[in-house]
């Protein structure tokens, strides 16, 4: 493999592999195609907790369509326990920073929606959903319209309609991204606690360097259009990790050398854009 | 029922209310309907004042005294008569929200089909209904059908155009989520582009449903021997102005029950619509229901 640091630790098949992802798109006005993103390569663990940072517009989005199967790429692969699944589609939990939770359906409902969709009865899938309603934070607002819910709320029951799913690898993308600064901080360890417990394998983006390095196994910095992969590193520090992990050496370490080609892919003050 | 749900409350009719909400509800209701009907007993003093002081003849203006004696005294004949309306008008609005909804569908579900009828859909509302409502007669006869198809004619263009808006409705990401948890096309229509919709169908009905009664009475006009429009121009030719005001107020009556009819529909069919904001609309129910 080229890109030596995107490898995993240990030589088992990886659960999820990008292999040279690429993605044009035919260019709007002008001339010539607009790559988005370009031969991205990565690789992930089960049970691991991998996260993408990139400055916004660096093809992330992108990148999260086309793992999630919603998207072709124009060049590369997405692969599964090491083959190629007959469809990805449908293969990968997926989760935006938009709850995207439906008004006409209580809470209760709107977590059961994946189960429903795959066949398991609303009884049952009720009940199920009903039996993580303590762990998510959710245990009385069951009968609530999503409308009536607080940020944090609505995203937990976003993330507990993605769990009942039941697929093992899902896709974050900014899921915290709306959410104020505590609030964040408290969801960020609820999420390594869930995780934790129930051994998923997650890929998260965010453009929160701190909040990659406080989450994650592994950090892949991706750089401005078109989007590829110029820094991976392992995150090891040790596990459960609290808030004041983040007032180590160690940690400020990581951050820094994450936050070099970051801004380089961002390009001076001067130029940033809005 | 001993479903885990229904155990615990969580059956689908078990929406939570505030312990004082009805109460409050029938209150604000109360409150809501009295600056129109102070409005409407200052008009009808003025109307009765000025008949009685102008001297004017009650084939001209009737009073509104006049008109409510007519009303009661013609009961029979104006009911009879706005039983014939009512079954025109439920058949041709009914007709109207079969065929809007599914031509929206259709429209929605493919853009060659969109291509095709949409730019059609619109110049058929160019041609005066009035011009071709007797042709209609000509092909369908006398009887329920050409009365049907006259207020359908009038009434599905709201309809479909407000559930086509409604089916754009659904947000694209959630379709891609959907998706994502295996959703195919039917499931995505039916678990979030027609729950989606539905806020903007109702509004369609509603305007349907005030046009039904102006369709109804045209399609009487053209060509019947029975119903409350037939009576205008039968009362009319006989000058009998203060029975065509009774008959006035029968339809307006029938108008006015069907547009209500369709908004309690509406709150019925969709709770998290307005529960959802904790914002009920105000009033008697005439208003737009935008607030």
């Amino acid at each position: 493999m080229a890109d030596a640091g995107a490898g995993i630790a240990n030589g088992s098949v990886p659960k999820l592999r990008a292999e040279g992802l690429c993605k044009t798109y035919p260019s709007a006005g002008g001339p010539g195609d607009v790559a988005a993103l370009r031969d991205v390569e990565f690789e992930v663990g089960a049970g691991e907790f991998v996260s993408i940072v990139g400055p916004s517009g660096c093809g992330k989005s992108t990148l999260f369509s086309i793992i999630a199967g919603l998207i072709r790429p124009s060049a590369g692969n997405v692969l599964l326990d090491g083959s190629e699944p007959k469809q990805l589609l449908g293969e990968i939990g997926y989760m935006l920073q938009r709850d995207l939770l439906m008004p006409w359906r209580t809470v209760l409902d709107n977590t059961t929606v994946g189960l429903e969709l795959n066949g398991v009865s609303r009884r049952k899938a009720r009940r199920r959903a009903l039996d993580e309603f303590e762990r998510f934070g959710l245990t009385g607002f069951e009968r609530h319209w999503p409308a009536k819910l607080s940020g944090g709320m609505r995203q937990r029951a976003a993330l507990l309609r993605t769990f009942l799913a039941g697929r093992q690898v899902m896709l974050l993308d900014e899921p915290f991204g709306a959410l104020d600064a505590l609030t964040r901080q408290r969801m960020q360890e609820w999420l390594l606690d869930i995780w934790q417990e129930d051994s998923k394998t997650i890929v998260f983006v965010t453009h929160d360097v701190e909040e990659a390095v406080f989450l994650s196994d592994r950090v892949h910095v991706m750089s401005g259009r078109p989007g590829r992969i110029v820094l991976s590193l392992e995150v090891d520090l040790p596990r459960p990790r609290n808030p004041q992990v983040t007032m180590t050496e160690k940690f400020l370490g990581l951050k820094q050398r994450l936050m070099e080609p970051l801004e380089e892919a961002i390009g001076p003050p001067g130029k940033r854009e809005a | 029922m001993a479903t885990a749900g229904s155990v615990m409350g969580l059956g689908r009719r078990a929406r939570p209310r505030g312990p004082a909400s009805i109460g409050r509800r029938l209150g604000r209701a109360a409150k809501g309907a009295l600056p129109p009907l102070v409005f409407a007993a200052i008009a009808l003093g003025l109307w009765q004042l000025y008949a009685t002081v102008s001297g004017v003849s009650s084939a001209t203006l009737p009073k509104p005294t006049e008109i409510a004696k007519a009303l009661v005294e013609e009961r029979s004949l104006l009911l009879e008569n706005a039983w014939v309306t009512i079954e025109e008008i439920l058949l041709g609005f009914g007709l109207a929200i079969v065929v809007g909804i599914i031509l929206a569908v259709l429209i929605r579900s493919s853009r060659i089909i969109e291509r095709a009828i949409y730019p059609w859909l619109v110049a058929s509302q160019m041609v005066p209904i009035p011009a071709i409502a007797p042709l209609i007669v000509i092909w369908t006869g006398f009887d329920l059908r050409p009365k049907v198809i006259v207020i359908a004619l009038v009434c599905f263009f709201p309809i479909t155009v407000n559930a086509i808006d409604g089916l754009r409705a659904a947000d694209p990401e959630l379709l891609n989520l959907l998706k994502t948890l295996r959703a195919g096309r039917w499931q995505r229509f039916r678990k979030a582009q027609l729950p989606a919709a539905l806020p903007f169908i109702f509004s369609g009905l509603k305007v349907g449903a005030a046009f039904s009664v102006i369709g109804a009475v045209f399609a009487e006009w053209v060509g019947s021997s029975e119903g409350l429009g037939y009576l205008i121009l039968l009362l009319n030719n006989q000058t009998a102005t203060t029975a065509m005001f009774a008959v006035i107020v029968v339809l307006a009556a029938i108008g006015i029950g069907l547009f209500l009819l369709v908004r309690l529909l509406e709150h019925l069919a969709l709770p998290w619509y307005y529960e959802g904001r904790g914002e009920e609309p105000e009033g008697l129910g005439i208003d737009t229901g935008q607030s």
